[in-house]
């Protein structure tokens, strides 16, 4: 059987430096426009799975793959090449650089690949257009609110055309109804673009937008009903 | 993925920091220029003077392959030439008398030639008489015919075909100016008569100065030197070179490393604002490796900026470096007011080399103080740099000493190992080991200094919080204040050493000007028995010490010493002095410059160009001369050269005596034709004119502290305003939890002020023991002579005062700029 899966996460295993253990035996798949809310208490290890999924943390037991390419046998060079090209973020603090215009922080993910500005400030125009901002592209951080730099964010995240987007507290700097705003937009972003996401939050709203909503207790994530 | 590939992204964020904080770079980038500029134009200033002194050299030598030179100014028998012209490997000789001669108030070096031999070994001392004016083409052979070159004519305001009264060796006779000497270079003051003429009417009859010998093929000049008496030595243009590089070579090194200094600091200064600059984008250089940028992608990213700055400073260092240089030489002079050079103009000559070797160093300073920061970022993990609100503190890390302890230690070691070519090479690195085990000891400093303030508390809320500050983040207090303590430490190492070398000298003129007047004569043959007595008997005068200063050549590549004859009493001060002499020797005092340069030691028998055998009597302060000088009692004096003329005189007056009257009644009593050649003063006037000399030889020096200390003051400003601005979320928090906009500055001033005297006293306990190597290492390698140290108190107050007041001033500046927007926006901003 053709397997479809863009993220694969098998028996997965991490401890803090202290020896307690924040989860072992998680397993994970996500196809193309799945969207999976992972919840659960502080402290239980979510943006620390995130960071795994990313490979900017190592397990201690497991394995993860993005379409198909076990992190584990990359080296960090070829993990941060993976990162560039086939994985995008989305941040509870936005983290758009202020000192660059909008359309070249969400060009970012492409211009660490490419030198061709031209291709790459069309990609970034679109993409501008597609999250509300087409007129926006020349400003600066500064001039936007939350709802706007997470728009930006998103935009950032999807510009690249990842396989996965993983999210943590998306919405977590944001008022209710900006915050609604937002994650219809992320919704049709992933499912349009066929990528899976991955969202990390404590919000029911972020939630309630998922296909599959996980707990992630010590034991593993738990499907909710 | 390559960094080629990620080239257009490292474009903007390095264009967005710029963008963003154009003065902070435009800053570094000075700071670098200022180094770059104040090396290039030390090392231009140098190198044009002693292109120029070579040059004068070379003209009055008249490029002869080797010459023959007396060893003193009474020149040797003129026998020796026969026996040099049929020396094997000579293939011709020219007899040549050297004398400074003087016409009018002008004066210029007269050289008697025998024009047929110059012709064939030294062309370009020949003279050429102009078409028009004197056609006589036996013009050349005439004994009045005096042939200048055209940097003399200028001076002396004469044409071809003027009469001229020339003076030397304290007689006068009148020449024909005939003609020119095309060969000589522009800027030398030179006049060639025939030679016999100058020994006759200049009273050096059977005696000559130099003999310029041309040599066959391939010969080398042992043959000479095996026939050579004790009153001549062999010169060459490799000699002549050496000689001229050894007279001011000491001076000129240790100018180069002042101007590399401020270059030192222009590097820290880019180290610690490229440090602050790293630490606030800590989160964005997280974002961008979490996106996809390699972990060497941030140390490029900081490096090209670093690279930027350098390049960018370099340049106008550069430029500014050039016209410093032709400004201080049309001001200074050649030595930069030292007193080494002082015939001759000095033309400014580009040095292509120079130019590529300091601009490169300015780019390497700046690139080297940016990739240090950026290691340190690179090695953080993105994750937690990006999910972390604050800085990463932890007060109860320990603060390590021991790397510190080790590169002070060595520096220790250093300063003790000898000179390497009469060059202190050691005494230099031990300079740069201490300096950066000092800035490396730093937070162990800040900890340990801040921990009994740590403890206690009850104090304001804005300087607890300061304190805890600082306390807690000893390495941020180091980052922060390493340019500050490498300017202040070498701008104390320097007050200290030029005040000791300044005290010491004020000490030594205090004992040696001991007399009521003191007369001199000046480029004349001086005062024979006969003006002696006359002068003697002047009525008010109790005592009259007459002496005689004459160079003496003791080795062809080195400048002469000076030999003084004169009495050796009671008051002749001795730093070490023989028990006894070998039998038969004649004493000599050394000074310490000439004992140290010569290693001879005290006691030792040695051999002079003179007559008789000499052993080392004493070693005597003298502050006056580098090249060294010796002393030997006027006596001796006179049976060694004959010479029994005296060109100085220290007088003691009868109690009571008026001291002008009995200057009129010596004035009056010298012999007419000496009388406008002598000079007469008071000690308090020798005194104050010598103080005068030291402090313009210091002048340039006083310029290179006075760039430390801007350059200093610059980094503080930097640095706190920087720190202050990364600090924006921290402040807004703290207005949430109900500090005061006014405790907030508060607090920043208490932590400026805490900084600058942490800086404060860091530096000037760094430049005082820097100082100890300069005062008692540096100095004694470099120019022969050793002094106590003296600490100048005002300055060092001042500075410390000046730090405190400038870091608490720029703190307290920078808060009320920080704090002005409202305090939610402050807490919501994320970078």
């Amino acid at each position: 059987m053709h397997d479809d899966a863009l993220l694969r996460v098998s028996s997965l295993a991490k401890s803090v430096p202290g020896g307690r253990e924040l989860f072992r035996g998680l397993d994970l798949i996500a196809r193309p426009g799945q969207l999976i809310a992972i919840v659960g208490e502080s402290g239980v290890g979510k943006s620390t799975l995130l960071n795994i999924l990313a490979g900017l943390d190592r397990p201690d037991a497991g394995q993860v793959a993005i379409e198909g390419v076990g992190l584990e046998t990359l080296d960090e060079a070829a993990l941060t090449r993976l990162r560039a090209t086939r994985v995008g973020f989305v941040f509870q603090a936005f983290h758009v650089l202020p000192y660059l215009t909008l359309r070249q922080n969400i060009a970012l993910p492409l211009a660490l690949v490419s030198a061709d500005r031209r291709s790459i400030t069309a990609r970034a125009d679109a993409m501008l257009e597609r999250v509300g901002l087409g007129t926006r592209g020349g400003g600066y951080a500064r001039d936007l609110s939350g709802g706007e730099l997470q728009r930006v964010a998103i935009a950032r995240a999807l510009v690249h055309r990842p396989a996965i987007i993983l999210a943590d507290e998306p919405t977590g700097n944001l008022d209710p109804e900006t915050a609604a705003k937002i994650l219809a937009l992320f919704s049709t972003a992933v499912r349009e673009n066929g990528v899976a996401a991955i969202i990390v939050t404590h919000s029911e709203a972020a939630a309630a937008i998922a296909d599959i909503v996980l707990t992630l207790t010590a034991t593993g994530l738990e499907r909710r009903a | 993925m390559s960094l080629l590939s990620a080239r257009l992204a490292l474009g903007w964020l390095i264009g967005g920091e710029w963008r963003a904080h154009p003065a902070r770079l435009a800053l570094t980038a000075v700071a670098i220029a200022i180094g770059v500029a104040l090396g290039f134009a030390v090392h231009l200033v140098n190198g044009s003077a002693l292109s120029s002194f070579e040059g004068a050299l070379r003209s009055v030598n008249g490029r002869a392959d080797v010459q023959v030179n007396a060893t003193t100014p009474f020149g040797f028998d003129e026998a020796l030439y026969a026996r040099v012209a049929t020396a094997t490997g000579v293939a011709d000789a020219s007899p040549v008398v050297v004398l400074r001669a003087t016409a009018g108030t002008a004066r210029f070096t007269l050289l008697g030639l025998d024009v047929i031999r110059a012709a064939q070994v030294t062309p370009s001392l020949i003279g050429i008489a102009p078409a028009g004016v004197d056609r006589r083409t036996d013009a050349a052979f005439d004994g009045q015919a005096l042939f200048l070159s055209s940097a003399a004519l200028r001076v002396l305001r004469v044409r071809p075909g003027d009469a001229l009264t020339v003076a030397a060796n304290g007689k006068a006779t009148q020449l024909r100016v005939a003609g020119a000497l095309p060969g000589v270079a522009e800027g030398q003051a030179i006049g060639v008569v025939d030679i016999a003429t100058v020994q006759w009417r200049f009273g050096r009859l059977g005696r000559l100065d130099r003999i310029d010998v041309k040599q066959a093929d391939g010969t080398s000049t042992a043959a000479l030197t095996a026939i050579l008496p004790r009153d001549a030595t062999i010169g060459t243009s490799a000699s002549d070179a050496t000689r001229s590089d050894a007279l001011s070579r000491a001076y000129r090194v240790n100018l180069d490393m002042l101007a590399l200094v401020a270059l030192l600091t222009g590097g820290f200064l880019v180290f610690s604002a490229q440090s602050l600059s790293v630490a606030r984008r800590l989160r964005a250089f997280a974002l961008i490796r979490t996106l996809g940028l390699p972990r060497n992608g941030i140390i490029a990213t900081v490096a090209l900026e670093g690279l930027a700055i350098g390049l960018i400073g370099s340049s106008l260092g550069l430029l500014l470096g050039y016209a410093v240089a032709y400004a201080a030489l049309t001001r200074f002079g050649g030595d930069l007011g030292a007193g080494y050079f002082a015939d001759g103009s000095v033309r400014l000559a580009f040095a292509p080399a120079a130019a590529v070797g300091f601009f490169l160093l300015g780019v390497f300073a700046a690139v080297a103080g940016s990739v240090l920061p950026a290691r340190i970022a690179a090695r953080v993990a993105p994750a937690a740099a990006l999910r972390n609100a604050g800085d990463m503190i932890d007060p109860r890390t320990p603060v390590p000493w021991i790397p510190a302890a080790a590169l002070i230690a060595v520096g220790g070691v250093a300063a003790q190992l000898p000179a390497i070519g009469g060059l202190p090479i050691f005494g230099f690195a031990s300079m740069a080991l201490i300096l950066a085990g000092g800035i490396a000891g730093m937070p162990w400093l800040a900890r340990t200094v801040l921990a009994p303030l740590a403890r206690r508390s009850g104090r304001s809320v804005a300087s607890d919080l300061a304190i805890h500050h600082l306390h807690g983040a000893p390495g941020q207090a180091a980052t922060a204040l390493c340019g500050i303590v490498a300017s202040t430490a070498l701008m104390i190492a320097m007050a200290v050493m030029v005040t000791s070398f300044r005290g010491a000298v004020d000490e030594w003129l205090g004992q040696i000007l001991s007399d009521d007047l003191y007369l001199r004569v000046e480029g004349s043959s001086g005062f024979d028995p006969a003006a002696q007595a006359v002068l003697r008997a002047t009525p008010g005068v109790a005592g009259i010490a007459f002496s005689r200063q004459v160079p003496l050549t003791l080795s062809a590549d080195r400048p002469p010493v000076t030999l003084i004859a004169r009495p050796v009493d009671a008051r002749f001060v001795l730093l070490d002095k023989a028990d006894r002499l070998p039998a038969g020797t004649i004493p000599i005092w050394l000074s310490e410059p000439a004992a140290r340069l010569y290693n001879w030691k005290v006691g030792a028998t040695v051999t002079l160009p003179l007559a008789g055998r000499y052993a080392v009597a004493g070693i005597w302060r003298d502050y006056a001369r580098q090249q060294g000088a010796i002393v030997m009692r006027e006596t001796d004096y006179s049976k060694a050269t004959g010479d029994r003329t005296r060109t100085e005189a220290a007088i003691t007056l009868q109690p009571g005596a008026d001291p002008v009257r009995v200057e009129q009644a010596l004035t009056a009593r010298t012999p007419r034709g000496l009388a406008r050649f002598v000079s007469i003063a008071r000690p308090a006037t020798l005194r104050r004119y010598a103080l005068e000399l030291f402090d313009r030889s210091f002048a340039v020096t006083y310029l290179l502290e006075g760039v430390a200390v801007l350059v200093g003051l610059a980094g503080v400003a930097a640095t706190m305003s920087a720190q202050t601005i990364a600090r924006t979320r921290e402040f807004g928090m703290l207005r949430h939890i109900g500090v005061s906009k006014r405790q907030i500055v508060a607090m920043l001033a208490s932590e400026g002020a805490l900084l600058g005297l942490v800086g404060g006293i860091a530096g000037i306990a760094l430049g005082g023991i820097m100082a100890q190597v300069l005062v008692h290492v540096i100095n004694p390698q470099s120019f022969n002579w050793t002094m106590a140290t003296r600490v100048p108190w005002g300055i060092v107050a001042s500075v410390a005062g000046a730090l405190v007041i400038a870091a608490a001033g720029t703190a307290t500046l920078a808060g009320r700029r920080a704090i002005a927007a409202d305090a939610v926006r402050m807490v919501r901003e994320d970078w």
